[in-house]
C-alpha cells in the first residue's frame, strides 16, 4: 500500500469516526449520570434525521446548489437538533424517570422497548423506502495530490469537530457541566449541594439526543434516510463508547474515531470482507470487554456492598 | 382459518421453548440477554445443514443442535463472567447480529441469503409427521415444551435454581456465601442457548426451509417481550407470554383487519408491552414464581438486580 492510499483511507475513517464520535458522546453521557444504555439513542438519531431531512427541502424549494442550500442545511440541522433534544428530554421523563428507583434491568427493557415504538412508527408514518437527501453543497471530489477529499467529508470533518470542542468547553468551564460532572460523580451529593438532579438528567438527554441528530444528518448524506437507520448506527457508536470508557466524555471521541479507522483499515488492509464489514465493531467490542472491560480511559470501579 | 389457528399455535409452543430458555438466563439469572435468535438460528442451520447435506434424521440432528448451541451459548457465557447486566445485553446483541452476518456470508455452507430448501420432515416410527396437517406436529411440538418445562421447573428449585436466585438478588452476598457465580451464569447461559436450538431445530422442520431473514433482533426482542410480559421467573408465565405475543402479533390476520392495521403494529405494541409493563407493572401478569419458604418475605417487588 503506496503512502497516498494509506491517506485515503485514512481520512475516509477518520471521517466515519467523527460521525460515531458524535453518536457515542449521546451514549456515554448519559451513562455518565445513569448507568444504563439508552438503547434508543440510534432511533432518536433516525428522527433527527427524517426531521432534518423534510426540514430541509421545506426550507430549500427548488433552490440550485449555493449559499442559500448552505445555509438553509445548517437552519434544518438546527431545527433537528431542536426537535431531537425534545424528543430526548421526552422520552427520557415518560420512559426512564419512573424507573430511576427500580431494579437495573427495568430501565434496560424499557429503553429496548422505546428504540422499537421509534424505528417502527417511522416505518409507518414515512415507509420502509429510504429517501436521499441531497448534498447541499457540489460535492465534487478535490484531488489533493493523490488522495480524494470530498467536501462532505470536510464538513463532517469541522461539524463534527466542533460541537465536541463546545462539548468539551461546556463541560469544562461552565456551572451547568460543573453540575453535570458532579452529578455523574455522585447523584445523591450533588442533590445535597443543591444541584437540580432532574434538570442535569434532562439537559443530558437534550445535548446527547442534539449531537446524535447531527450525527444522523451527516450520515444520512452519504447512506440516505429510513427508519433502521439508527440500529447499526447506533450499536458501532455504542461500542465506540466502550472502547473509549463508558462514561468518559474524551474517551467517547477517541474510541469513535478508532473504530472508523478501524472499520475502514480492516476492509482495506486485512481484507475483511464488506459484508462482516459490521462484524469487525462487535468483534472489537468482545475483545475489548474481554481484556479491559473498563475501557481506554475508563476508570476501574470497584463494585462496593 | 382454523388451520391458521393451529399454525399460531405451533409458533407459540416453537416460541415458549425459546421463552423458557431466556427466563433461565433473564428471569433466573437475572441477565439481560439478547441473543435467542441467535441461538435459534444455530440450531436451525444445524438441523437443516446435516439433514440435507449429510442425510441426518430429525432425531439425530436434534441433539447434535443442541450440542452446537450449547456450546456457543458456553462461548458467549464465558464473557458474562467479567460483564455487567448493560455491557451484556449490547454484547450479546452483537453476537445475534454476528449469526446472521455469517449465516448471510458463508455461502459455500449456508447458501447465503437464499437459506435452505427442501429439508426433510421428521419420520416416527415409520409415521412422518408432516407440517402440512398440523395436528401430528403440534403434539409434537407441545411433547418437546412439556418436556422442557417439566425439566427447567425442577432445576428451578434445585440447588442451581437456587443459587442463580441468589445472584440476581445480589452478586456480592451469593459471593460470600461460597456460590461459584461464574460457573452458575455460565450454566444459565448454556442451558438457554440449548432450548433455544431444540426450538430452532423443529422451527426448521416445521417451515421446511431456512433463510437468515428469519433470525433478526426481532425475534429476541419478541421473546424477551414474552418472558417480561408473562412474568420472570416463572416458567408457567413464559409459556403464557409466549401464546400472549403470538396471538397479538397475528392478531390483524386472525380478525381479517391486515388491511387496515399496519404491519408495523404488533412491533410498536411489543415496545409498548415493554415500557408500560416496566412502568406498571414489572413484575409481568403472574408474577414471580414463590417458593414455599420465600412466600412470606419477598414482597411484591418483580425483575432482577
Amino acid at each position: 500500500m503506496g503512502i497516498a492510499e494509506f491517506f485515503q483511507h485514512f481520512m475516509n475513517g477518520l471521517t466515519l469516526g467523527g460521525i460515531y464520535a458524535l453518536i457515542a458522546l449521546g451514549y456515554t453521557m448519559v451513562y455518565g449520570i445513569l448507568k444504563f444504555i439508552n438503547f434508543a439513542h440510534g432511533d432518536v438519531l433516525m428522527a433527527g434525521a427524517y426531521v432534518g431531512l423534510f426540514a430541509f427541502n421545506a426550507l430549500r424549494g427548488d433552490a440550485n446548489l449555493g449559499l442559500w442550500t448552505l445555509v438553509a442545511f445548517f437552519l434544518a440541522m438546527l431545527i433537528s437538533m431542536v426537535f431531537s433534544a425534545t424528543l430526548g428530554m421526552t422520552i427520557e421523563r415518560i420512559a426512564y424517570k419512573p424507573l430511576r428507583k427500580a431494579t437495573r434491568l427495568a430501565p434496560l427493557l424499557s429503553a429496548i422497548g422505546v428504540s422499537f415504538i421509534l424505528s417502527n412508527s417511522a416505518a409507518w408514518m414515512f415507509g420502509t423506502h429510504s429517501r436521499k437527501f441531497d448534498y447541499p453543497f457540489d460535492n465534487t471530489p478535490i484531488h489533493i495530490g493523490d488522495v480524494v477529499i470530498t467536501p462532505h467529508q470536510i464538513l463532517i470533518l469541522t461539524v463534527s469537530l466542533a460541537m465536541m470542542l463546545i462539548l468539551k468547553l461546556f463541560i469544562d468551564k461552565t456551572r451547568m457541566g460543573k453540575a453535570m460532572r458532579a452529578t455523574s460523580l455522585d447523584q445523591g451529593t450533588a442533590m445535597l449541594m443543591g444541584i437540580n438532579v432532574n434538570r442535569v438528567i434532562s439537559l443530558t438527554f437534550a445535548i446527547g439526543s442534539a449531537l446524535a441528530a447531527v450525527g444522523g444528518i451527516l450520515i444520512a448524506l452519504d447512506f440516505k434516510v429510513y427508519a433502521t437507520m439508527g440500529t447499526m448506527t447506533g450499536l458501532k457508536a455504542f461500542v465506540a463508547a466502550v472502547v473509549g470508557g463508558i462514561g468518559n466524555i474524551s474517551g467517547a471521541m477517541f474510541g469513535g474515531i478508532l473504530l472508523g479507522l478501524l472499520e475502514t483499515f480492516g476492509v482495506a488492509i486485512f481484507g475483511i470482507p464488506t459484508g462482516l464489514k459490521d462484524t469487525i465493531a462487535f468483534g472489537v467490542l468482545i475483545l475489548i470487554l474481554l481484556v479491559k472491560p473498563e475501557g481506554l480511559f475508563g476508570k476501574v470501579e470497584k463494585e462496593k456492598v | 382459518m382454523f388451520n391458521f389457528f393451529l399454525l399460531i399455535l405451533i409458533y407459540s409452543g416453537i416460541y415458549a421453548l425459546m421463552a423458557i430458555g431466556q427466563n433461565v438466563i433473564t428471569g433466573y439469572g437475572g441477565m439481560l440477554s439478547l441473543t435467542q435468535a441467535g441461538f435459534f438460528a444455530i440450531g436451525s442451520y444445524a438441523t437443516a445443514i446435516l439433514a440435507t447435506r449429510y442425510g441426518f434424521s430429525f432425531w439425530a440432528t436434534l441433539p447434535v443442535a443442541v450440542l452446537i448451541s450449547a456450546f456457543f451459548g458456553f462461548l458467549i457465557g464465558l464473557p458474562t463472567l467479567r460483564l455487567k447486566g448493560d455491557y451484556l445485553a449490547i454484547a450479546t446483541l452483537g453476537f445475534g447480529e454476528i449469526v446472521r452476518n455469517v449465516l448471510n456470508n458463508w455461502d459455500s455452507l449456508t447458501n447465503g441469503p437464499m437459506g435452505i430448501q427442501r429439508i426433510p420432515m421428521p419420520d416416527l416410527f415409520g409415521f412422518t409427521i408432516n407440517p402440512y396437517r398440523k395436528y401430528a406436529f403440534l403434539v409434537m411440538v407441545f411433547v418437546f415444551v412439556g418436556i422442557a418445562y417439566f425439566l427447567f421447573q425442577r432445576l428451578a428449585r434445585s440447588r442451581m435454581g437456587r443459587a442463580l436466585t441468589a445472584i440476581r438478588e445480589d452478586e456480592i452476598a451469593a459471593q460470600a456465601m461460597g456460590i461459584n457465580i461464574t460457573k452458575y451464569k455460565v450454566y444459565a447461559f448454556v442451558l438457554g442457548a440449548s432450548v433455544a436450538g431444540v426450538a430452532g431445530s423443529l422451527q426448521a422442520v416445521f417451515t421446511l426451509s431456512v433463510t437468515p431473514t428469519t433470525y433478526t433482533f426481532m425475534v429476541s426482542v419478541m421473546v424477551l417481550c414474552m418472558v417480561v410480559l408473562g412474568g420472570m421467573g416463572n416458567f408457567k408465565a413464559s409459556i403464557l407470554g409466549a401464546f400472549l405475543i403470538q396471538f397479538i402479533s397475528y392478531f390483524p390476520q386472525l380478525t381479517g383487519l391486515s388491511s387496515v392495521i399496519p404491519a408495523q403494529f404488533k412491533q410498536i405494541l411489543f415496545g409498548l408491552i415493554l415500557v408500560v409493563m416496566m412502568i406498571w407493572r414489572p413484575q409481568g401478569i403472574l408474577g414471580r414464581e414463590q417458593t414455599r419458604y420465600r412466600k412470606r418475605a419477598v414482597s411484591s417487588k418483580g425483575g432482577g438486580k
